[in-house]
């Protein structure tokens, strides 16, 4: 492997970094996830008993028939809720950077975030003022 | 440096701290990369060591966890909890989980059974990747990047789509009420939670976990941070147990409206799957609150007052880290259980309310102040730096 890595280093003429590690991690994490469940679905699969029948799959209501489909209406307050959380979550991932430096930017960063979240905190003030914060409407 | 030079004992004083402070705060995924150059063997093993040790966790917290919550909620109640297994029902836990394994894996009829099969994944997974960044000790890391929080903030997201995608394939009405109203909520709440960690990054200046850690070593910032880390902490306590979808915010799962919220239809297994991953990131939430607020493994510690400060350092450094880290995170879930016991649960309406009249705004406040008091440099016990 340092054999490899030096020719690397004189093919690109310079030292090559090494990769970084984190980020295979998190991939095997996923892949170790993955095999986690599945892997206990197979000793479930292997291990316990196996004998569906139709009232068993039905859907439990505590022993009540099902009315109707199960694909019932929702609220529509949700998907207003997912709407504002996109915009305050896409908020925090600009703020990361400006809380990193914040010391070297001084008060013309403090400034520019105070008028960056005034502007979201309007939008906040203006969904509250139409009732979309309202859970009844 | 002459002076060290006269004196061999100061020598190998300071050779010693300068080895105690700066070397170890190395995470696995770095040794596994340093590894690398000697050969991938080495590489092989540190991956192998980390991927064994958070499978484990994973296992043992879950299995902990679950039998600290009932026997804690026992003696809440008068009652003991479970006595039966092993003594004082140790092993009770350890007996569900065989008993989940040999219980029939039920699939609903009309489920989309790949999305049903898929969605522990997704819990369970999220679960993982935050422990995986969870500072025991200095060194007993997996992995330490430099966008740590960024990370922390992205991959506990994952776990909503674990909960939506079961509630939504278990073809059950309750199961996708309560799936919607958990998306609601930890979406909601998720805002409040990264805007409070933003407060520590913005005194801390940094994204790195152990960096975060290091920056507390005048004090943590909970103390440090005048007042704005106070509120900070208590905003992040609130969402974490929203995110935990813990009492007072467990209406996704309450079982007298719900019967199980979204894992209704999960049995056997797979349900246990979903139990894992919470009672695990119960410790992870835990544990993100010691880092970032009570300065994770190290000692209590108050600014210049050397003689109270080496009383806290008595402990031998092997132990040390590992006391101090579990002590404070055990008091912390603790201090959530007892939530459970203390708080009636909240009504829908009442818990957006809470998150987007009330932790929103006090959370934008508490972040332009926090900016505020960082550039005017107002903190408690000022930095060495």
């Amino acid at each position: 492997m340092r054999t490899s890595s030096v020719l690397l280093s004189f093919h690109f003429g310079c030292r090559v970094q090494l990769p970084d590690m984190d980020y295979l991690f998190v991939f095997l994490f996923v892949v170790l996830g993955i095999a986690m469940v599945l892997g206990g679905i197979l000793a479930s699969y292997l291990l316990a008993p196996r004998n569906p029948t139709k009232v068993k799959q039905s859907p439990y209501e505590c022993g009540e028939e099902t009315i109707g489909s199960s694909s019932i209406n929702f609220n529509v307050a949700y998907y207003l809720f997912a709407i504002l959380f996109l915009v305050f979550d896409v908020e925090a991932a600009f703020l990361f950077p400006w809380a990193v430096v914040l010391r070297e930017l001084g008060m013309i960063g403090l400034v520019e975030v105070v008028m960056f979240v005034l502007v979201l905190v309007v939008g906040l003030a203006y969904a509250w003022k139409k009732g979309v914060l309202e859970w009844e409407s | 440096m002459a002076d060290a030079l006269l004196n061999p004992l100061s020598l190998t004083l300071s050779v010693q701290t300068s080895e105690a402070f700066a070397a170890p705060a190395m995470s696995l995924a770095d040794r596994a990369s340093r590894a690398l150059e000697s050969g991938v063997w080495g590489a092989v093993m540190y991956i192998v060591i980390g991927l064994v040790a958070v499978l484990t966790a994973v296992s043992v917290l879950g299995l902990v966890m679950s039998y600290i919550e009932r026997k804690v909620a026992g003696h809440f109640q008068c009652r003991l909890g479970p006595m039966r297994v092993g003594p004082h029902g140790v092993l009770q836990s350890l007996a569900d989980g065989i008993k989940l394994l040999f219980k029939e894996g039920i699939e609903p009829g009309d489920g989309d059974k790949v999305i049903f099969i898929g969605a522990p994944i997704f819990s369970i997974t999220a679960t993982i990747l935050l422990l995986a960044i969870v500072p025991l000790a200095p060194g007993i890391q997996v992995v330490d990047m430099n966008v740590g929080v960024v990370y922390i903030a992205a991959v506990s997201g994952l776990g909503v789509m674990g909960i939506l995608m079961g509630g939504w394939s278990s073809n059950n009405k309750w199961s996708l009420l309560g799936a919607m109203r958990a998306g609601a909520q930890m979406i909601s709440y998720e805002v409040s939670l990264t805007i409070a960690l933003l407060v520590v990054v913005l005194f801390s200046g940094t994204l790195k976990v152990s960096e975060i850690i290091e920056s507390q070593q005048q004090g943590w910032w909970i103390w440090r941070g005048h007042g704005v880390a106070i509120v900070a902490f208590c905003l992040y306590v609130i969402a974490s147990t929203a995110e935990l979808n813990r009492t007072p915010f467990d209406l996704p799962e309450g079982e007298s409206e719900l019967t199980g919220g979204y894992h209704t239809e999960y049995s056997g297994l797979r349900f246990s799957f979903f139990f894992l991953a919470e009672f695990a990131n119960l410790f992870v939430f835990s544990a993100l609150a010691v880092t970032f607020f009570f300065g994770g493994w190290l000692p209590f510690h108050v600014g210049n007052y050397e003689g109270f400060n080496s009383v806290m350092d008595l402990l031998p450094p092997v132990i040390s880290p590992i006391f101090w880290f579990g002590s404070k995170c055990a008091t912390l879930i603790f201090i959530l259980m007892w939530f459970r016991w203390t708080f009636p649960r909240l009504r829908m309406d009442q818990l957006m309310r809470l998150e987007w009249k009330v932790l929103l705004p006090i959370g934008f406040a508490n972040l332009i102040l926090a900016a505020t008091v960082v550039l005017s440099g107002l903190y408690f016990f000022p930095s060495a730096t």
